[in-house]
């Protein structure tokens, strides 16, 4: 059964269609990539689906519910949890505080939401760090405290946009491993990136946006080879010579 | 897991986080800490019967209902980060809902206070729910504009005495009709210490509960909390409702207290800017800096009174001013903030 199924999704920004007309449906499980070149309507669609933006046609479904016009505070307490492409960390409190506010979405007992939060800091592995103020984290560190908050929240899907941009390669991997062992628990996974080398290996399936529409879906390898997605990021002079 | 169980057992595994940190790192200066709070609490316990003379009284019983009134605006501008210019709406509801009750139907002001609160709560919602969609100064601007709408509203209404105020029925007095005549204010003075420990108890435990969390992260980041599952117009309504309900018991106390109200001195812009000022100038988003500024600014404004009498009318307003001025250069955290930086040097 399909965790999340969007129908025809159209997001519009007065004249610009920002997603037009997307369907795209994500099993149990699966970690699924979105690509695409820059303005292609990516970080709009996460914003739809997680409740930012209202969208304009179509429909999202998510776990059997009907969430098109959910607010954001609705779709995470749904199980629905999203990071942000430009951090947006509690700045002025101490990375435990802010992974607590995530715990606090499911429990109201105060030892629980502790307990629950040093968990999440070990598996994330900011453990170490966890009386430091958010805003005397490292922008490697910052990200991966946003991915511990989104944890908290004990999400069904986990929604990630570009958490790998800014990292050097060593953070990068370290971040793939927690990214693979968050799936291997059960979370399905729907990621934005710009690395391919991170992006081709660690997903399952790669959806393609190209000026707000969806031009692929398919397995890593053949999206590589689909001259649409190809003429989307290098122009037509590389889909001739690919060929 | 094993480690984890021993770890969260206490404090043996190196590098766990303790649940009380300061504590149990330096258990001298929480224990300190403890004690100085037991020998101030029975010090202000003893005031009335240490210092005897009236204008002494006079003094904490006003630094009591300012604090009152700056802990509360800190709840939602200190807290949760809505800065507030029309809290004088709920001292102003809370003194003439109070007065009305007690002068026309002689009902208790005890009583006339819980219907005083029970308003201010529904003002604080039908004020909050459209304002808390506007941000930042345009969240402000509004609630100024709410407070002008009232005091107007207020001038222009007979019932409610109009521009000339009300003057209260001087009854016999008693703890019924809070009335305490004669140059003893000891009586005011518990009520409103009484009033002002109930703010503050609740302000300490809101720190500690989901609530504080909630709050604080509406302040640092809306966006980010919205994405954690915090509906935050409701929990910025809970900030405002609570901070309705301290400042309407600071109206209707001090109805009580000078027994004659009129809009110019309860709900009056100048009221609202007075609370935000104390708070900011004590340190916001704390449980102490609004009691601080409170005692600090009251100091000044009667000192000044004293010593200059009517000629000075405004020289106190001057100091405050740069007091702020001094607060925003150079200790943004405020009076508090600078206090806790003698302490960590020391």
């Amino acid at each position: 059964m399909a965790l999340l199924e969007i129908k025809n999704l159209t997001k519009r920004f007065g004249g610009l269609v920002a997603n037009d007309d997307i369907t795209l449906s994500i099993d149990k499980g699966e970690i699924v990539g979105l690509i695409g070149p820059n303005g292609a309507g990516k970080t709009t669609l996460f914003n739809c689906i997680a409740g930012f933006y209202n969208p304009e046609g179509g429909s999202i479904r998510f776990n059997g519910k009907d969430i098109t016009n959910y607010r954001s505070d609705q779709a995470c307490a749904a199980g629905l949890a999203r990071t942000f492409q430009i951090v947006r960390v509690f700045k002025g409190m101490t990375v435990l505080d802010n992974v607590k506010v995530g715990s606090y979405l499911r429990s109201g007992s105060k030892s629980e939401v502790h307990k629950r939060a040093l968990e999440v800091l070990r598996f994330t592995g900011l453990y170490p760090k966890h009386d430091m103020l958010a805003s005397a984290l490292t922008i490697a560190d910052k990200k991966r405290l946003e991915l511990a908050r989104a944890l908290a929240t004990q999400p069904k899907l986990l929604m990630l946009d570009e958490v790998m941009a800014g990292l050097n390669s060593t953070e990068c991997q370290e971040a793939v491993e927690i990214v693979r062992t968050i799936s291997g628990q059960g979370v399905t996974i729907l990621m934005v990136e710009h690395v391919m080398e991170i992006i081709m290996p660690i997903s399952k399936r790669l959806v393609v946006l190209d000026y707000g529409k969806k031009i692929d879906e398919d397995v890593p390898e053949r999206v590589s080879t689909n001259p649409e997605v190809i003429r989307a990021y290098l122009g037509d002079k590389y889909v001739a010579r690919s060929r | 897991m094993n480690q984890q169980q021993a770890g969260l057992a206490g404090p043996a595994v190196p590098g766990e986080p303790k649940q009380r940190p300061i504590e149990e790192a330096a258990p001298f200066r929480g224990r300190f800490k403890a004690m100085a709070l037991v020998a101030f609490i029975l010090f202000l316990l003893a005031f009335p019967h240490l210092f005897t003379m009236p204008f002494q009284q006079h003094i904490a019983i006003l630094i009591f209902v300012n604090a009152l009134m700056a802990v509360a605006w800190n709840i939602t501008g200190g807290y949760t980060g809505q800065v507030s210019l029309g809290n004088t709406i709920f001292f102003g509801v809370g003194a003439y809902t109070s007065t009305v009750l007690f002068k026309d139907y002689l009902v208790s002001p005890w009583a006339g206070m819980l219907v005083g609160i029970a308003l201010s709560i529904l003002l604080a919602v039908a004020v909050g729910y459209p304002c808390f969609r506007l941000q930042g100064h345009y969240f402000a601007i509004a609630t100024i504009a709410v407070g002008e709408i009232l005091y107007t509203v207020v001038v222009n209404t007979q019932v409610l005495g109009a521009a000339v105020g009300i003057q209260l029925p001087i009854l016999p007095e008693s703890w019924i009709n809070m009335e305490f005549h004669g140059t003893d204010k000891t009586s005011y003075y518990y009520i409103i210490l009484a009033f002002l420990a109930t703010a503050m108890i609740t302000v300490y435990w809101i720190e500690r509960s989901k609530l504080g969390f909630y709050f604080r992260a509406i302040k640092e980041d809306p966006d980010g909390a919205r994405a954690l599952g915090i509906n935050i117009t409701r929990y910025k309504l809970f900030a405002f409702m609570l901070s309705a309900t301290f400042t309407a018991m600071a109206g209707t106390f001090y109805a009580q207290y000078v027994l004659f109200i009129d809009p110019n001195s309860t709900i009056y812009i100048m009221v609202s800017i007075t609370m935000c000022l104390m708070a900011v100038l004590g340190g916001i988003g704390t449980l102490w800096g609004p009691v601080i500024g409170a005692a600090v600014l009251i100091s000044i404004s009667e000192s000044t009174r004293v010593m200059l009498g009517g000629t000075g009318m405004a020289v106190d307003l001057l100091i405050y001013g740069f007091l702020v001025m001094a607060v925003a250069v150079y200790q943004p955290n405020g009076l508090i903030g600078m206090l806790k930086g003698i302490g960590r040097r020391g």
